[in-house]
């Protein structure tokens, strides 16, 4: 009788075991197969890309403007509108941010305003690209009566600041109090202890928040879209429409025309690699100093 | 280099000037704090634009705006239902398939993986991040509505088109855009960012748990399921959160692969749109001053009233996980 209790739970627990191994395997497999689900999807959009991108890699497409289906055109104005667009925002989006994130980290930390500031400049962060278009349409394209390349760059650097409040924030916490308090010592004043001690000795880690704003606004189309609306000849004014890449593909890619599709193609393959690559050089050159 | 001289002393006065204590340090108070404030002022001047621009849709048509599902340009009547829906339905559909992928990426990462292969595989999901979503809505167009046309639909028609109940999901003619296309690539946008907030949330929770659980012999599974997963759950629900209000106010994918038809149906493959895409497709044939751009403004208001709730919600769920965490 006992023999045989003690025979029946070996077996239940010896059952047991094998259901939690079983169980185990089933998620680990799962887990295999979420983690290859994730990285063929990139695979396949890196595949594509390269596929119907590097046939139309030519010179023509950095050195002529767009043009009509079947005349010989490039892509040099939707790029050179991007560079210009994307740095504007960049120079009003990055100082902004600068600022706020100096505040939150050296001025209002811990009060009720700061909480709210960072509350806010994180929703930015996350919020619809399409409705920083709209808004920047009512405040700034239709009070003037035209789209415009600075109403462009402008919503650019909506999108771009929220990025650099972040990571100067966080930056700026890492700085040990120490290093404050020996410049507040040799008598220095708050103003320069934060910009010439706290900030410069952190500035790897805001250009990276810098170069990961870059990285977020060159491919933007959305907001583009009621802004600087596109263009397709050559134009460096920013009060008129100015062409950038990411809406150039999307003009471009919508249409019927073979040439304009394989324009299309080149242009974002050109934009992901732009992206991509400040992603990996931001990466790697961190890698280790933050999650 | 100066004599150290605080501000309480009169010798300050005649510091020099170049260090710009006295005038330097208010002045750059007020400066940051005023940008900060600038912030504020932004999302607030937002708001009021989105609302006011909105306004003369809501005057005309009052609450029926949010209930109807009529789009019609030419008679000038306009709802948002039909938008409101599509956006709902595509992005609920989008979390249920990014979020068994980003937890089966994020336990891969965190338990399963030797370190250099989780820092490359690691990489690659932040890569998948950045890509812009125009980028997502040409391979979407390209690629995957070939796929759905051709084979998910003809096949799902196969296996479900006479079981009564299920045959309306998968009705319809096999276009190969629509809400299930526009939800997949959703899927594949927002699920890198969900991977990120997981990861992150497991890998704060101090080792020695984990430990304590592989010390009691429980397998990695176990140790997921019962350790780490009660431990971070709040903060696993709040990167779900994030991800769904991220699915909400994505555009540019989901224009490219919606199909563009205002019309609620149950076909789960039938052309929908989006708040967001209808805004980008309808925009370039809406004059300043009319109807049709007052009710997409409206419709702006009402994205913005969901993403916002939707973010601030998922931050206050990714605080508490993060205060819970620091206890």
């Amino acid at each position: 009788m006992k023999a045989n209790n003690t025979l029946m739970r070996a077996d239940r627990s010896a059952s047991l075991l094998w259901r939690r191994h079983m169980c185990d395997k089933l998620a680990t497999g799962l887990s295999w197969l979420g983690m290859l689900i994730v990285v063929f999807m990139l695979g396949s959009i890196l595949w594509t890309l390269f596929k119907n991108g590097l046939a139309g890699m030519s010179v023509h497409l950095f050195t002529l403007s767009m043009a009509a289906p079947g005349q010989p055109g490039g892509l040099a104005n939707a790029i050179m509108g991007s560079l210009i667009q994307t740095g504007l925002a960049i120079l009003i989006g990055a100082p902004a941010g600068l600022m706020t994130g100096i505040y939150l980290a050296e001025y209002g930390a811990g009060s009720r305003m700061a909480r709210i500031v960072r509350f806010v400049s994180d929703m930015l962060l996350s919020a619809p690209s399409i409705l920083i278009g709209l808004f920047i349409y009512m405040m700034l394209v239709v009070p003037f009566g035209h789209f415009s390349g600075f109403s462009g760059a402008v919503a650019l650097a909506i999108l771009a600041m929220p990025i650099v409040v972040r990571t100067t924030e966080d930056m700026l916490r890492l700085v040990p109090v120490a290093m404050r308090e020996a410049g507040i010592a040799l008598g220095a004043p708050k103003w320069r202890v934060i910009l010439f001690i706290c900030v410069r000795a952190v500035r790897a880690g805001i250009m990276t928040g810098v170069l990961l704003s870059i990285a977020r606004v060159a491919g933007e189309t959305a907001p583009l879209l009621f802004t600087s609306l596109g263009n397709s000849e050559w134009s460096l004014d920013l009060g008129r429409p100015m062409a950038s890449l990411p809406v150039a593909i999307y003009q471009y890619a919508g249409s019927a025309y073979q040439d304009w599709m394989q324009q299309a193609w080149t242009g974002a393959l050109l934009v992901t690699l732009g992206v991509l690559i400040i992603n990996i050089v931001v990466r790697v050159g961190t890698r280790g100093g933050r999650s | 280099m100066e004599i150290p001289a605080r501000q309480s002393l009169p010798a300050m006065k005649q510091a020099p000037s170049h260090q710009g204590g006295q005038k330097g340090d208010p002045a750059f108070r007020l400066l940051v704090t005023a940008t900060g404030v600038g912030v504020l002022v932004v999302l607030g001047a937002i708001i009021a634009v989105m609302v006011t621009g909105g306004w003369k849709a809501f005057a005309t048509f009052g609450p029926g705006f949010l209930v109807s599902a009529v789009w019609n340009p030419v008679t000038q009547h306009f709802g948002a239902a039909a938008p409101v829906f599509g956006t709902v339905i595509s992005s609920a559909l989008a979390l249920l398939v990014a979020v068994p992928l980003a937890f089966g990426t994020a336990f891969w990462l965190t338990a399963l993986a030797p370190p250099a292969a989780a820092a490359v595989i690691g990489m690659a999901v932040q890569l998948l991040a950045a890509v812009p979503s125009i980028i997502f809505g040409m391979w979407g167009f390209f690629v995957v509505v070939p796929v759905v046309a051709h084979y998910v639909q003809p096949i799902a028609r196969q296996l479900f088109g006479h079981v009564p109940g299920l045959s309306a999901l998968v009705a319809g003619a096999p276009f190969g855009t629509g809400l299930f296309t526009a939800a997949f690539i959703l899927a594949v946008m927002i699920t890198p960012s969900i991977t990120a907030v997981m990861r992150d949330v497991f890998l704060s929770m101090p080792a020695v748990l984990r430990e304590s659980g592989y010390g009691l012999g429980a397998t990695r599974w176990e140790v997921m399921r019962h350790v780490v997963l009660p431990w971070s759950r709040q903060g696993v629900v709040g990167g779900i959160v994030l991800g769904m209000g991220r699915a909400m106010g994505e555009t540019m994918a989901v224009t490219f692969v919606i199909g563009d038809s205002n019309h609620i149906g149950w076909s789960l493959f039938a052309p929908a749109n989006t708040i967001a895409s209808l805004i980008a497709l309808e925009f370039p044939e809406s004059p300043a001053g009319s109807l049709k751009l007052a009710s997409l403004m409206a419709l702006g208001a009402i994205l913005m009233a969901i993403s916002f709730v939707t973010l601030w919600f998922s931050r206050w769920l990714l605080a508490r996980g993060e205060q819970a965490a620091g206890r």
